[in-house]
């Protein structure tokens, strides 16, 4: 029961503040809605006891990568921009995106039904304390069958670490 | 506990969300914070089926997804700064020097 | 409606003792950070012989109770270009990031509030960096320019230090080898030595990175009075900038208490695990005395200043003091002796001994890094932002990383030839030393191949 409760309130935080993050007109709120969101989602991700994750992404997404955003949205100082139209006329496009997302997911779940034996699983309600230690699991996940894409994530780290610095220098 | 249709509709939601935001804004920076949207989508369902099947894979692919969010935003926020600084804009409809 | 009720008593019921500790702690700690700025005050005078406050209260006691009633009952000013809601969230968040990273800390083997969290430390170092918004939020809602070149200076400072932080406490976790807090101190009792010998290179730059993490001297650049009014908490006033305050004083204790437990043993005494000085039939040795010796020695040179003060009052509150240590002494010493007269009590009194003689080391350990930090912000002038960022990109992350390397190959060494506990040292302080020069040795080539910037070459004030 708590855990549906934990799911459905991070979730209505999740999609509100997603809502508010494309809709504001001021990138800063944008940035503080979409900051709200990814807390909300790290809040999931301890709901489905991966602590490891959640951890991550409090450190990495909401310490790491906004701070980035909201240096970046300070840096350029869009008093202006404002002020302008904030919207690009595909509205149409975007329907028909999210039409067919939703028609796709819909079919999923209904084929699902009518599948033989089970249709839509249910997580099953092990206690935390019964889990193996999660950060642990990961670890050594991540550096015995995934060690090779470990290395390339991190090769990739450097190169646009050094991508970055090189656009964002100033040319002397 | 939930059935997994619940984490998936959220992902959706998240993901259209996202996908919306991607294709009708015009500043370049909330786009890139909508992308942000949608790979977050993506590891609510990783985690959801990790748990769902026991095994930690998915979130380990959730964490190379965060790495790679990472080095996007680092990417894409250097070619807005440079990009600002040649033009005073960070709207994408006025980036449209190659458009002919 | 009725599932939520009913999973709010669920929740009620499961985590009471922790809600309970959580509203007592957010209730105590104001206080406790009033008392933090007092002592700051009167040491801070004591290092620039004067007397400090002394006007509210025995000498000035009373002082935190007044200024926090001064706070509370200033005007509320918002500007009229303040972006009202975020002005209004971004001391709320800050305060709330340092209040949440409480949760995670440990005190004692039994006193923690979120208890047993598979991942510890990084909750406390990840919740305690969202504090940055507060600051960097705070100060773009404020719509002024000093306000926002804090913000950003302190944001950029936040991140480049946070890395070499990190990296220093993954030296410290390599030898813990797990991230939950209670088993990083039991690490450190099985080894019998602090982490914070067995790497003095990391815990050098924990050191320096949480003193630039915290804005403090010498590095406060985002407030500094001089050349920003008082930076992102320029437009702040009245309550509000005391949140700030208390967010800046409550992320002290919060990496004073990280250092503590990973570098500094936690609540373990030092030598944690001496034989050659222990009373077999009891467990106890010597450094099981020395907090109660500590207090009693503070009493009685309270006693011994009292006839020297010069008014009644302050003559009975020396007495009133030492009367405090005796009994502090007391409480120290019951656990320690009662094994001694009866035996038969000594497995009844051992946890009150842990929670006790824990407390008491948590404590002091915490107290002696926050005085540390004084210290220093009394000692050392501020650094300019471009040496800021210099001493931390080119000196503090190199010499982390290089540290962190060395030290995992001195561990696979020791592993190699069976070294544990104070041996393990054989192989990890050479390795820190050689750190230490290679990151030495990369600064100086840094600097010989870079010219010198000209005198009056404007630094960058953003970068």
């Amino acid at each position: 029961m708590l855990d549906q409760v934990i799911f459905y309130f991070f979730a209505a935080i999740a999609v509100v503040s997603a809502v508010l993050t494309v809709t504001r007109r001021n990138a800063v709120h944008s940035a503080i809605f979409l900051i709200t969101a990814l807390l909300a989602t790290a809040g999931i991700f301890l709901q489905l006891r991966a602590e490891f994750l959640f951890i991550v992404q409090i450190i990495l997404y909401v310490g790491g990568i906004m701070v980035l955003f909201v240096f970046v949205i300070m840096l350029v100082n869009l008093d202006v921009a404002v002020r302008q139209m904030q919207f690009a006329r595909q509205k149409w496009v975007a329907l028909l995106i999210s039409l067919a997302l939703a028609a796709q997911v819909g079919l999923m779940l209904w084929s699902s039904r009518n599948m033989p034996g089970q249709g839509v699983p249910v997580l099953s309600a092990v206690p935390a304390d019964k889990l193996p230690p999660n950060s642990e699991e990961v670890a050594k996940s991540l550096f015995s069958s995934y060690l090779l894409p470990f290395e390339i994530a991190s090769v990739l780290l450097l190169v646009a670490m050094i991508g970055a610095v090189v656009m964002a220098k100033k040319r002397t | 506990m939930l059935p997994i249709g619940h984490y998936l509709f959220l992902g959706l939601a998240l993901f259209i969300i996202g996908a919306i935001g991607v294709v009708t804004r015009r500043n370049v920076i909330v786009i890139l914070m909508s992308i942000e949207l949608i790979l977050n989508a993506v590891n609510i369902n990783l985690v959801a089926f990790s748990r769902l099947y026991g095994d930690v894979a998915g979130q380990v692919f959730a964490l190379f997804i965060i790495a790679d969010a990472a080095a996007e935003a680092a990417v894409g926020l250097g070619i807005i700064i440079a990009f600002f600084r040649n033009r005073e804009t960070v709207l994408e409809d006025e980036m449209d020097l190659l458009k002919w | 409606m009725q599932a939520v009720t009913q999973a709010t008593m669920e929740f009620m019921k499961e985590y009471r003792t922790p809600l309970i500790c959580g509203f007592v702690i957010v209730a105590v700690l104001p206080l406790i950070v009033g008392y933090v700025v007092l002592v700051e005050r009167k040491i801070m005078a004591d290092m620039q012989a004067r007397l400090g406050p002394m006007r509210v209260g025995p000498h000035g006691l009373l002082q935190p109770i007044a200024d926090a009633v001064k706070l509370l009952i200033k005007e509320d000013i918002i500007p009229d270009d303040a972006d009202k809601l975020v002005f209004w969230l971004a001391p709320v968040l800050s305060v709330g990031a340092a209040l949440l990273a409480i949760a995670g800390l440990a005190i004692g083997p039994a006193f923690q509030i979120a208890q047993g969290i598979n991942i510890g430390i990084l909750f406390v170092v990840g919740v305690s960096a969202m504090g940055i918004f507060g600051i960097v939020l705070g100060g773009w809602a404020s719509n002024s320019h000093y306000s926002l070149i804090g913000a950003l200076r302190s944001s950029a400072q936040l991140v480049s230090y946070e890395t070499a932080a990190g990296m220093a406490l993954v030296c410290g976790l390599l030898f813990a080898g797990t991230l939950n807090i209670t088993s990083i101190v039991q690490a450190q009792y099985d080894q019998g030595i602090w982490f914070g010998l067995l790497a003095p290179v990391a815990f050098f730059v924990y050191l320096v990175a949480s003193i630039a993490e915290t804005n403090r001297a010498p590095f406060d650049l985002p407030e500094a009075e001089s050349e920003l009014v008082a930076g992102y908490m320029t437009e702040f006033s009245g309550f509000r900038w005391s949140l700030y305050f208390l967010a800046e004083y409550t992320n002290m204790i919060v990496v004073a208490s990280v250092a503590t437990t990973l570098f500094l043993g936690g609540w373990l005494r030092p030598f944690p695990r001496t034989h050659w000085l222990t009373w077999k039939s009891t467990g106890m040795d010597f450094f099981d005395f020395l907090p109660a010796l500590l207090m009693v020695v503070v009493g009685a040179y309270c006693l011994a200043r009292t006839p020297k003060q010069p008014v009644r009052v302050q003559q009975l509150f020396m007495l009133a003091v030492a009367g405090m240590c005796f009994a502090a002494a007391a409480v120290l010493a019951a656990p320690v002796i009662v094994p001694f007269v009866k035996p038969s009590l000594a497995a009844a009194v051992k946890p009150l001994y842990e929670g006790i003689h824990g407390g008491f080391w948590f404590i002091c350990k915490v107290g002696l890094y926050i005085y540390f930090f004084m210290w220093v912000r009394f000692t050392l002038p501020r650094y300019r932002f471009d040496q800021l960022m210099r001493l931390g990109w080119h000196f503090l992350i190199p010499l982390s990383i290089i540290n962190v390397l060395l030290i995992g190959i001195a561990m696979i060494i020791g592993s190699y030839y069976h070294l544990n506990g104070w041996w393990l040292l054989l192989a990890t302080i050479p390795a820190s030393i050689i750190a230490l020069i290679i990151a030495l040795f990369i600064l100086a080539l840094e600097q010989k191949g870079q010219p010198q910037k000209a005198a009056g070459a404007a630094p960058d004030s953003y970068a």
